[in-house]
């Protein structure tokens, strides 16, 4: 489940605890800004072997989950 | 326009202590925060001792976010800005524009530099974090602690080696003084206890190679071997007098002096007659007003090495002659290890210590004496001198020798 997965690539990354990250999560919400962005793409690249560009990946948690889909189609 | 120049506030992160309370208990009774490493094996390293930071909690000043985004040395320092505005109680009251930062490293994110260094030869460059540059270029703690508090003046992070933090003090006082600041935040941070850069030291002969804690940062001794690295920030907030006055600051000690040059020399070696350094300190005592009635304490640079310490006590006759011999000279690295680019901070804030308490922090572990080290240098236990002019000296590699002069604030000029 990607989701799962996404929460604890962004709590690492954000210091946000995975508990309180869900679809709906804004990602600047959690002071994610276009460095930390990069990073946790890093992640997803590692995790999925999709590559995905820092303006492309929406603005909530749900947005990302279906351009990873989408990518890995 | 020259205007007077107050301390209102202090923040210390250091091997003796992680508040200025804590810091100058220690500093007066003499505590060694020196010990074996424990941040990498040393076990085929020549060095083996260092005056590392212990029972720091970076979580007490910054998110996990901005723990995770910034270097050691960033989180120090804003550590000990935030000590330091909290005790000025400056946070709000002074006008942004006119709020500057003067805070320097030494190096920067050296342990960032290593670890990202590992990530590309690991897992190639395309792995290289996005936070790599802004983690570890050494002005980042300046940018960071300006951010924090919204300053908006200038923001200068200075770097002369093991002079950083006496030069930010100097230059963010002469801001103030000449006009192009009312308020700023000043000091100096470092954290670079690691294997590269412990290395780096070890071989350029600066490190005492010493396994014992007790008799490896021994100043003026004449078995002083080499320095002990160490690390930690040192913060100063200090505004113009009238700014201090019009909120009702309480003020800590008056910047009265500063003196900055250079050996033009040799890159880690001093020039051996002293001079430079010896100019700095007369710069410093002559725009403080020094006159021979004047109580003197220095907290020198003594750094423990053998070049250091007898050049240095040479500079302080080149500056005072025969009162030299009348001064309280000690080197609270004996105590701390050498702080490189925070040591002048954290010296700084001995130095007004010993001003606000007459009492002398010691040069601990001092037992032979050296005839090139001839001066008083306050031995052992803590004295009471009651000075009334301190100067704080650093000289730095590149031939960076710079002193900061203090004084009691009393009211008149």
């Amino acid at each position: 489940m990607i989701l799962e997965k996404l929460k604890e690539i962004i709590a690492d990354h954000s210091g946000e605890e995975a508990e309180n990250i869900t679809a709906e999560t804004v990602l600047t919400d959690l002071g994610i800004d276009s460095l930390t962005t990069v990073e946790i793409l890093m992640d997803i690249e590692d995790e999925y072997g999709v590559s995905l560009q820092a303006g492309e990946i929406g603005k909530t948690v749900g947005d990302l989950i279906a351009k990873i889909e989408e990518a890995k189609q | 326009m020259d205007r007077r120049v107050v301390i209102t506030g202090m923040g210390i992160v250091s091997p003796i202590g992680c508040d200025v309370d804590t810091y100058r208990q220690n500093l007066l009774s003499g505590v060694c925060g020196i010990d074996r490493i424990t941040r990498f094996d040393t076990a085929d390293f020549k060095v083996k001792v260092a005056a590392e930071v212990k029972d720091f909690d970076p979580l007490a000043y910054m998110t996990k976010m901005e723990v995770k985004q910034t270097d050691l040395f960033t989180r120090y320092a804003i550590a000990a800005a935030v000590q330091a505005m909290d005790m000025s109680g400056l946070k709000d009251a002074v006008d942004c524009t006119r709020f500057g930062v003067y805070f320097g490293s030494g190096i920067g994110g050296f342990t960032t530099f290593m670890e990202e260094y590992d990530v590309m030869q690991n897992r190639g460059n395309a792995r290289v974090s996005p936070h790599f540059v802004p983690k570890m270029i050494s002005n980042i703690a300046a940018g960071q602690i300006a951010i924090r508090f919204g300053a908006k003046g200038p923001c200068l992070p200075v770097t002369t080696a093991c002079a950083t933090g006496t030069n930010a003090i100097g230059e963010g006082y002469r801001a103030i003084r000449h006009g192009y600041a009312d308020a700023v935040i000043a000091g100096g941070s470092e954290a670079s206890i690691n294997p590269l850069a412990v290395a780096g030291f070890q071989n350029c002969m600066a490190l005492t190679q010493t396994d014992d804690p007790a008799r490896a940062s021994i100043p003026f001794d004449k078995n002083r071997s080499g320095f002990v690295i160490g690390e930690g920030a040192g913060a100063l907030v200090m505004e113009s007098l009238e700014h201090a006055e019009a909120r009702g600051a309480k003020i800590l000690a008056e910047v009265v002096g500063y003196g900055s040059t250079c050996d033009a020399y040799h890159v880690t070696s001093p020039d051996p007659e002293g001079t430079g350094g010896g100019r700095a300190i007369r710069m410093a005592m002559e725009e403080a007003g020094y006159t021979a009635a004047d109580r003197v304490y220095i907290n020198a640079h003594g750094t423990s090495t053998p070049l250091n310490d007898s050049t240095e006590t040479k500079a302080i006759k080149f500056a005072m002659g025969e009162d030299a011999y009348k001064a309280v000279v000690s080197s609270t690295k004996s105590m701390t290890g050498h702080m490189l680019g925070a040591a002048g901070a954290a010296e700084a804030i001995a130095s007004v210590t010993a001003l606000e308490t007459g009492l002398i922090p010691p040069t601990i572990g001092y037992e032979t004496p050296d005839p090139a080290c001839d001066l008083d240098v306050c031995p052992n236990t803590a004295r009471q001198a009651t000075p009334t002019l301190a100067l704080s000296v650093s000289l730095g590699f590149g031939g960076h020798n710079a002193c900061i002069a203090l004084r009691k604030y009393g009211g008149q000029a």
